[in-house]
Order: structure tokens, then C-alpha cells, then sequence
């Protein structure tokens, strides 16, 4: 099978997409987490645009943002710390 | 987090920020984007307004009562743009049947109905992410 760029470029975003995503699972800091899925939002607006939906990639990145914010301000509100 | 260079560029990006939120809201139904993208966008610019300036006076330029207006209003737009399909005998919500002339291809007015559709859907997801916000910030005493 012949890949392009673009593909070796989507396998390298789709293999970052799943650390981060395990990665998350084992943070015990809970801002840190929600920076870490900051991160997940962005690359998945990327990934959303290399399989042409522009559309979709839009509302993506508007919507991470917004979450991350909503999550970042109960994370100040509770504690931060992961509780055993 | 009350830094006087913030509030300086804060004050200068704002209005962009929400030009360009209506921008998708309006031009959702002939470009990438839409009405959900759009009022997500618009809600972020007061998002960041309430979160430099401090939640009072973002309080004082968008009272509870105005937020309450347009989340209900929005939909209920919504249900209106629907009826005018059953007011000319059609299906609801039906855009072409209900004789509207559609217009040029790739101009705004191609929507039809579905670009004012849009901005009740946008207006009324902007007013429910900053009511969220809000409620998120002033819970603790």
C-alpha cells in the first residue's frame, strides 16, 4: 500500500491522539489534566481538518476551548488534587 | 490575573472576537462553520471579558434577565421559522416547498430560511454557555 504525507502525517496525530488520551488516565493532578485535554481538543481539530471537514474541525476547537475553560474554573472552585 | 497590560489588548480583541462570531453564525449556511460554532465563538469573547474585568461587570452589561430572554426567545424563534411551512400547507420546517425563492448559488440569501434559523440557534447557544459560566463562578462565597 502506497502512503502520502498526509497519511504518515494523520498516523502520527491518531498515535499522539491515544497517548494523551492514556496519559490523562494516569495524571493524579487535575489541572494538569485539563491542560492535557486542551491539548487532546487541539489535535483532534487538526485531525477533523486533514480528513477534509473543515466544518467540523471549527466547531472542535471552539468547543474545547470553551469546555477547558468551563472545567479549568471547577477545578479552581474544588480541590485539585485527585482524591485516593 | 487584574494586569493592566491584559486588560489593554483584552479591550482591543474583543468586539473582533464577536464580529467574527456572528460572521460564522450568518454564513453557516453557505461555509464552513454554523450556528453552534458561531454562538460558542460569540459566548467565548464575554467569557474573556468576565474573566479579566471581574464577574460584576460583566454582571451589569448582561443581566440575568437579558440572558433569560434570549435563551427562551431564540427557540422559540426557531419553532416560528418551522411554522411558516404549515401556514402554507407544507411540512414543517420544509424550505423550498413553502415558495421561497432560493436566490444565486453560493450567495447568503441561498439558505433560504436555514441562515434565520441560524441566528435564533446561535443566539440561544451564546446566552446558555455564558448563563453556564455565570452559574459556575458566583457558586462560591
Amino acid at each position: 500500500m502506497y502512503l502520502t504525507l498526509i497519511d504518515y502525517w494523520t498516523i502520527v496525530l491518531l498515535l499522539l491522539l491515544v497517548t494523551i488520551s492514556i496519559s490523562i488516565y494516569f495524571i493524579k493532578d487535575l489541572l494538569h489534566a485539563v491542560i492535557v485535554y486542551g491539548a487532546y481538543s487541539l489535535i483532534m481539530a487538526l485531525i477533523w481538518l486533514q480528513m477534509n471537514t473543515p466544518d467540523l474541525a471549527i466547531t472542535e476547537a471552539a468547543a474545547g476551548i470553551c469546555t477547558t475553560v468551563l472545567m479549568m474554573v471547577v477545578v479552581f472552585r474544588t480541590s485539585r488534587k485527585e482524591e485516593e | 490575573m487584574r494586569d493592566f497590560v491584559l486588560k489593554r489588548v483584552v479591550a482591543v480583541i474583543i468586539p473582533f472576537i464577536s464580529l467574527y462570531g456572528f460572521y460564522v453564525i450568518l454564513h453557516g449556511a453557505i461555509s464552513p462553520g454554523g450556528s453552534f460554532a458561531g454562538g460558542i465563538i460569540v459566548a467565548l469573547s464575554v467569557i474573556a471579558f468576565a474573566t479579566i474585568f471581574g464577574l460584576d461587570r460583566a454582571k451589569e452589561k448582561l443581566p440575568e434577565k437579558i440572558l433569560v430572554w434570549t435563551d427562551s426567545y431564540g427557540t422559540l424563534w426557531y419553532v416560528l421559522m418551522g411554522l411558516v411551512g404549515i401556514v402554507k400547507g407544507v411540512p414543517f420546517l420544509s424550505n423550498r416547498l413553502a415558495g421561497i425563492n432560493l436566490g444565486v448559488p453560493g450567495t447568503l440569501s441561498a439558505g433560504g430560511l436555514i441562515a434565520l434559523i441560524g441566528i435564533g440557534v446561535g443566539i440561544r447557544v451564546a446566552s446558555t454557555m455564558i448563563t453556564l459560566f455565570f452559574t459556575m463562578m458566583e457558586e462560591e462565597k
